[in-house]
C-alpha cells in the first residue's frame, strides 16, 4: 500500500523492516532525515532489538559498523559527500575483511568548494574501495534496494553502498510503499555471519599479510564482485516475485529495441530522460535510455549486449575524472571494446545544477547536428570560465574561483560589504 | 583490601603464599595465555608484558569472555604475523585510529543480542590513543560505551620507527625530535594527559600503571572489570629499542618513572581520584634519565642541566599535584583525594 | 500535468504548503510530486517549494520553469524574486495579500491572465484569526483550490487533519475553508458581469 511520504522516511522505515541490530551514524546534509527517522524507530521500541548508536564523526560511524557487524550483528549507517571521504579508510577496511555492511549514501558533491547538492563525486570517488554500489533510479527503488542489499551483503560477504541523489530523491515527497514487513523477513533471513568474534571459538580478524599473499586476497574480492554479477539479477527477480515490481538488478533499459542513440546514465535523472526519450519518439528520433543499476560490479557483459543494436552511445554522468574526463564512459568504453561505437561523454548537474529536460534536448539537438564531440560538459557557461582564466592570467593575486564567479553571477556584492 | 607487595628487580614474592584467586594469573599453570608465546616482540618489550597480564587478568574477570579490538601499532604488528597469531581470545584489528570506535560497535552488537556476559577490551598504543584515536576514544567516553581502553604508552610512535607522539615526554630524543642545534630533543609545551582528559570525561575508571607492579596492574584491570560503562586504564610500557634502555632492566626502568614522580600513578572513579601509589623512595629524575640513549645528549660535557633541572620541576610538580608523597590518610589509604579541578589548581612550585 | 510553484520566506511552512497540495492530491486518487528548492534555508529566507500533480506517474525531477500556477506567501517577494518567472499562459496566480492586483503593482499580469486567474486573498489575516498566527498556508491551499479546483475541498480537509494534530488541524481546515469561500466568491464576482446581462 502506498501513501505519501519523503523519500528518506520510505528508506528509513524500510531499512528498519531489515532489522538491523546497530545503526551508527553521523549527520550530514542530506542524509539527516534517514538517521533521524532510525533513531524515532528505535527509540519508540518499533525497531528491535537495535542499539542507535551517535558517533562523532563518520570515520568512527563506520569504524562502529565494522565491530558490530565482525561480532555478527547486522550493521547500517548512512552518509554522504564529506562523510564518505571521512570514512574511506574505514571503506576500504570494511570490504577487505569481508563485513556484509549496508549503507546509504545520499549522493552530494564534495569540495571544495563546499556544496550541499546533488551529484554523484563522492561515490563515484570511491568506486575501487571494494563495496558494491548500487545506484537508485527512483525512491521505491532505492527502498527496494536495501532490502535486496543486506541479503546480496549477507551472501557475498562484501557490503553494498545504496546511493540515491541527496535532495533530488531523499527530500521528495511523493507515492511510496514500505516493502511489507512479512515479506521482508520471508526475503531477508537473520544474519549468519561468516567470521565472528566469539569467546567460545577466538578468531583473529584483521592480521597483516605480506607480498607472498595479497595479490591473492585482493584477488579474491574482485572474484566476489563478479559472482555479484550473477547474484544481482537473481535477488531482483527474487524481489519482483515477493514483492510485486521490478526494483534493481544489473541495468535496465527504456525504449531501447531499434534505437540508434541510447543515453546511459545512473540515478534519478533516468526520469527526467525517459520523458525526453518518449518526446523525441514522438518526433520520430530512434532514441533509448540505459539505466545501470549496478556500477560495482560493473555489467559489463549486460551493458554490451543493451547497445550492441545502437549506432552512437552518450554517457551522461553527475561527476567526472579531472584531467581526463568521464569516469562511468571509461568503464562504458571498455565494455563496447571493438564494437566501433561511437561514444560522447556529457558531464551534467554537477552540485545540484538540475537536469533538466530542456538542457537534455539541447544536448540531443548538439549531437543530432554531430556538434556534441566526445566530451560535453553541459551547460558550462564557458564566458564565465574564459574571463577566470583571463583574471588568472592578468593578475598576480586574482583571488578565490568561486567569490569571482559569484560575484559576476550577481550573488555576491561587488564590494566589501 | 588488596595486597600490595614491595618488588624488586623481577622477583614478586608473595605467589605462593597466597589464595589462588588473590595470585597472580601468571601463577596459574591453567592460565589463559590470551597473548600467548611466539610473538615476535622484541626482548624486554614493555608493551608484550603489561598486554599479557593485562588481557589474561581481564579474561579471568570475566570468566573467559572476552572480545579485543586492536589498533595498529607494535602490539597489533608482532602478535600477528602472517600468517600466524599469538592471540587465544576473539581478536579483531581494524585501522590505527578507530579502536575505541571498533570496541564501541563489538559493544553495541553484544547488546543487541543480549550477551551482557561478555566483555569488550579495546587496546592501542600511546600514538593510537592520545592523537590519532583521541576522536573516537573521546565519543566512546561520552557515550559511555561499556568498553575497557588501554593505552600501552611507550612514548612514541615506536612501530614505525621512533617517531614522536603527543605522550612523547619533553626532552625526549625521538627520529622527529633530534638534538640537534639548539634543539634539545621533543620541545616543552602543554603535552597531552590522557589520564586527566580520561578523568575530565567522569567515565566510571581511570588509572594508571607500569610493568613495574604487575600484581598493581592485574587489580586495577580485575577493578575496571567490576564496573560497567567506559573504563581507561593508561600503562607506561618501557620501549628497549625506542628509548635506549637496557632490554634486561624494563622492568627496573618503569620503576624508575614512578620512583622519581615523571610517572603519577593513580586511580580515580568519575573524575574523582581514589588512590595513589605512593612513591616508596624517591629518587631524582636524573636516575632515571640516565638509563636511557633518548636522554642522553642531557648529559655529557656541557649537557643541558638547565633541562634537567626543567624535568625536575616537572616530577616535583606530578608529586605535588597527586600527592604521590603524601602521607596515608585516616582509613590507612594512601595518597590524596581530589577531584580533576584540585588536581590542576595544584602547582607544585615554578611551571618549567 | 498540473505543475504548481510555490514562494514564500522560511519559516512560513512553504514546503508543507506543497506536501499538503501533494497529500490532498493522493487523496483525490492522482499523482504528486512535492520537493522543496533546496537550499541552507534561514528564517526569513526566500524559499521556493514545488509540486506536480498528474494522473500517472511523475517521472521528471527538475524544478517548476512553467508553473501553471505560482502561489505567493510573502507578498514582499513579489517585486524582489521573480516569482512569477516562466508562469504559462492562462496560468493560474495567488496572491496572499488583503491588496487587489492593482495595488499589489501587478496590473499588467492581471491584465493577462484575466480577473478568473489572478486572485489575492489574505490568508494571514485568515490564518492569524483561525490560528492566532500568521501562517498562510493551509488557508492559501484552500483559495487555491477554489481558483484552480486541481484537488478537492474534502481531500484538502483531509490531508490537513493527517499531517497536523489536534487543533492545529481543525484550526488550519478552517482557515483554509475561510479562503476558500472568500476566493470562490471574488471568482463569482468577476464571472458574474459577463453573465447578468439581460
Amino acid at each position: 500500500m502506498a501513501s505519501q511520504l519523503e523519500g528518506s522516511l520510505a528508506v528509513a522505515r524500510t531499512v528498519a523492516r531489515c532489522r538491523p541490530q546497530v545503526v551508527c551514524a553521523y549527520p550530514i546534509t542530506p542524509q539527516t532525515h534517514i538517521v533521524e527517522a532510525l533513531s524515532r524507530l528505535v527509540g519508540s521500541g518499533e525497531l528491535a532489538p537495535c542499539e542507535f548508536v551517535n558517533v562523532e564523526s563518520e570515520f568512527a560511524a563506520m569504524s562502529v559498523a565494522i565491530g558490530a557487524s565482525a561480532t555478527g550483528a547486522r550493521a547500517y549507517t548512512a552518509t554522504a559527500s564529506q562523510g564518505l571521504l571521512f570514512m574511506a579508510e574505514a571503506l576500504f577496511n570494511a570490504s577487505g575483511l569481508g563485513l556484509p555492511i549496508v549503507m546509504t549514501v545520499a549522493n552530494r558533491a564534495i569540495g571544495a568548494p563546499i556544496n550541499i547538492w546533488n551529484d554523484h563525486s563522492d561515490a563515484m570517488a570511491l568506486r575501487d574501495c571494494g563495496w558494491l554500489q548500487l545506484y537508485a533510479t527512483s525512491s521505491q527503488e532505492a527502498a527496494d534496494m536495501h532490502v535486496q542489499a543486506f541479503r546480496l551483503a549477507e551472501r557475498c560477504s562484501l557490503p553494498v553502498m545504496v546511493c540515491m541523489d541527496g535532495f533530488v530523491l531523499t527530500h521528495a515527497f511523493e507515492p511510496l510503499e514500505v516493502p511489507d514487513a512479512a515479506a521482508v523477513d520471508s526475503y531477508l533471513p537473520p544474519f549468519q555471519p561468516r567470521q565472528v568474534l566469539d569467546p567460545l571459538d577466538p578468531v583473529t580478524i584483521g592480521a597483516m599479510v605480506g607480498p607472498e599473499a595479497f595479490t591473492e586476497v585482493r584477488y579474491l574480492a574482485h572474484a566476489k564482485q563478479l559472482e555479484a554479477l550473477d547474484e544481482i539479477p537473481a535477488l531482483a527477480q527474487e524481489f519482483e516475485a515477493g514483492f510485486g515490481r521490478a526494483s534493481g538488478g544489473l541495468l535496465s533499459g527504456y525504449r531501447c529495441e531499434g534505437a540508434d542513440t541510447i543515453v546511459v546514465a545512473l540515478g534519478s535523472v533516468l526520469g527526467t530522460l525517459e520523458e525526453v526519450v518518449d518526446e523525441r519518439r514522438e518526433q520520430g528520433a530512434a532514441i533509448g535510455a540505459v539505466a545501470i543499476k549496478s556500477f560495482r560490479p560493473f555489467p559489463s557483459a549486460e551493458l554490451r549486449a543493451a547497445l550492441s543494436g545502437g549506432r552512437r552511445v552518450v554517457v551522461l554522468e553527475r561527476a567526472f575524472s579531472v584531467g581526463v574526463g568521464g569516469i562511468v564512459s571509461g568503464d562504458v568504453h571498455a565494455a563496447l571494446s571493438g564494437l566501433g561505437l561511437p561514444l560522447h561523454t556529457v558531464v551534467a548537474g554537477l552540485g545540484g545544477r538540475a537536469i533538466t529536460r530542456r538542457s537534455l534536448h539541447a544536448m540531443l539537438d548538439e549531437l543530432d547536428g554531430d556538434r556534441l564531440g566526445e566530451l560535453h560538459f553541459l551547460e558550462l557557461d564557458r564566458e564565465v570560465v574564459e574571463r577566470e582564466l583571463t583574471r588568472g592570467r592578468d593578475h598576480a593575486r586574482p583571488g578565490p574561483h568561486a567569490e569571482n564567479i559569484l560575484r559576476e553571477l550577481g550573488v555576491v556584492g561587488a564590494g566589501p560589504v | 583490601m588488596s595486597t600490595r607487595f614491595y618488588q624488586t628487580g623481577t622477583f614478586a614474592i608473595g605467589n605462593r603464599l597466597l589464595e589462588p584467586a588473590e595470585a597472580s594469573a601468571q601463577a596459574d599453570p591453567d592460565r589463559a595465555n590470551s597473548l600467548t608465546k611466539g610473538h615476535r616482540a622484541c626482548q624486554g618489550c614493555g608493551e608484550a608484558l603489561g598486554a599479557r597480564y593485562a588481557l589474561d587478568a581481564a579474561v579471568r574477570a570475566t570468566g573467559g569472555r572476552v572480545i579485543a579490538a586492536n589498533a595498529t601499532g607494535c602490539l597489533e604488528v608482532f602478535s600477528t604475523p602472517f600468517p600466524e597469531s599469538s592471540w587465544r581470545l576473539p581478536w579483531i584489528h581494524s585501522l590505527f585510529g578507530n579502536a575505541p570506535a571498533v570496541a564501541t560497535g563489538i559493544a553495541a552488537a553484544l547488546r543487541a543480542q543480549g550477551r551482557t556476559g561478555t566483555r569488550v577490551v579495546a587496546q592501542g598504543g600511546d600514538g593510537g590513543t592520545v592523537d590519532i584515536g583521541l576522536g573516537c576514544l573521546s565519543g566512546m567516553f561520552e557515550r559511555g560505551d561499556d568498553v575497557l581502553y588501554i593505552c600501552y604508552d611507550n612514548e612514541a610512535y615506536m612501530n614505525t620507527g621512533v617517531q614522536r607522539s603527543a605522550a612523547t615526554p619533553h626532552a625526549a630524543r625521538t627520529a622527529t625530535t633530534e638534538p640537534v642545534g639548539r634543539q634539545t630533543g621533543n620541545p616543552f609545551g602543554q603535552g597531552k594527559n590522557l589520564p586527566l582528559i580520561a578523568m575530565a570525561h567522569e567515565i566510571p575508571y581511570v588509572a594508571t600503571a607500569t610493568v613495574a607492579e604487575l600484581r598493581d596492574l592485574e587489580r586495577k584491570v580485575a577493578r575496571a572489570m567490576e564496573l560497567r560503562g567506559p573504563r581507561y586504564l593508561h600503562v607506561l610500557v618501557p620501549c628497549p629499542l625506542g628509548w635506549g634502555s637496557d632490554p634486561a632492566q624494563t622492568i627496573a626502568v618503569a620503576r624508575l618513572a614512578k620512583e622519581t614522580g615523571l610517572f603519577p600513578v593513580f586511580e580515580a572513579e568519575e573524575g574523582r581520584m581514589t588512590g595513589v601509589s605512593p612513591i616508596r623512595r624517591l629518587l631524582p629524575v636524573e636516575d632515571y634519565l640516565r638509563t636511557q640513549r633518548r636522554y642522553a645528549h642531557l648529559f655529557g660535557d656541557p649537557g643541558h642541566p638547565e633541562t634537567v633541572a626543567r624535568l625536575q620541576r616537572e616530577a616535583n610538580r606530578n608529586i605535588e599535584r597527586f600527592g604521590l608523597l603524601a602521607e596515608p590518610g585516616e582509613d590507612g589509604e594512601p595518597g590524596r583525594r581530589g577531584d580533576l579541578l584540585e588536581i590542576l589548581e595544584t602547582d607544585g612550585g615554578e611551571r618549567g | 500535468m498540473f505543475e504548481v510553484r510555490i514562494h514564500g520566506r522560511g519559516g512560513q511552512g512553504v514546503v508543507t504548503a506543497a506536501e499538503l497540495l501533494a497529500l490532498a492530491a493522493f487523496e483525490d486518487g492522482l499523482q504528486a510530486q512535492a520537493f522543496p528548492s533546496f537550499g541552507s534555508e534561514r528564517m526569513g529566507a526566500p524559499v521556493t517549494a514545488f509540486c506536480r500533480i498528474d494522473d500517472a506517474p511523475i517521472r521528471r525531477r527538475e524544478p517548476i520553469a512553467e508553473p501553471d500556477a505560482v502561489v505567493v506567501q510573502d507578498p514582499t517577494l513579489l517585486h524582489h524574486v521573480d516569482v512569477f518567472g516562466g508562469v504559462r499562459d492562462g496560468g493560474f496566480i495567488l496572491v496572499n495579500s488583503s491588496r487587489d492586483a492593482d495595488a499589489l503593482g501587478l496590473g499588467e499580469l492581471l491584465e493577462r491572465h484575466g480577473p478568473t486567474r489572478l486572485l489575492t486573498v489574505p490568508a494571514s489575516e485568515i490564518a492569524r484569526a483561525r490560528l492566532g498566527r500568521p501562517i498562510p498556508n493551509a488557508a492559501l491551499l484552500g483559495g487555491l483550490v477554489a481558483l484552480t479546483e486541481i484537488v478537492s475541498p474534502g481531500s484538502l480537509e483531509r490531508a490537513i487533519s493527517q499531517r497536523f494534530n489536534g487543533a492545529a488541524a481543525a484550526n488550519n481546515a478552517r482557515a483554509a475553508h475561510d479562503a476558500h469561500v472568500q476566493a470562490a466568491a471574488q471568482l463569482a464576482r468577476r464571472a458574474a458581469p459577463a453573465r447578468t446581462d439581460g
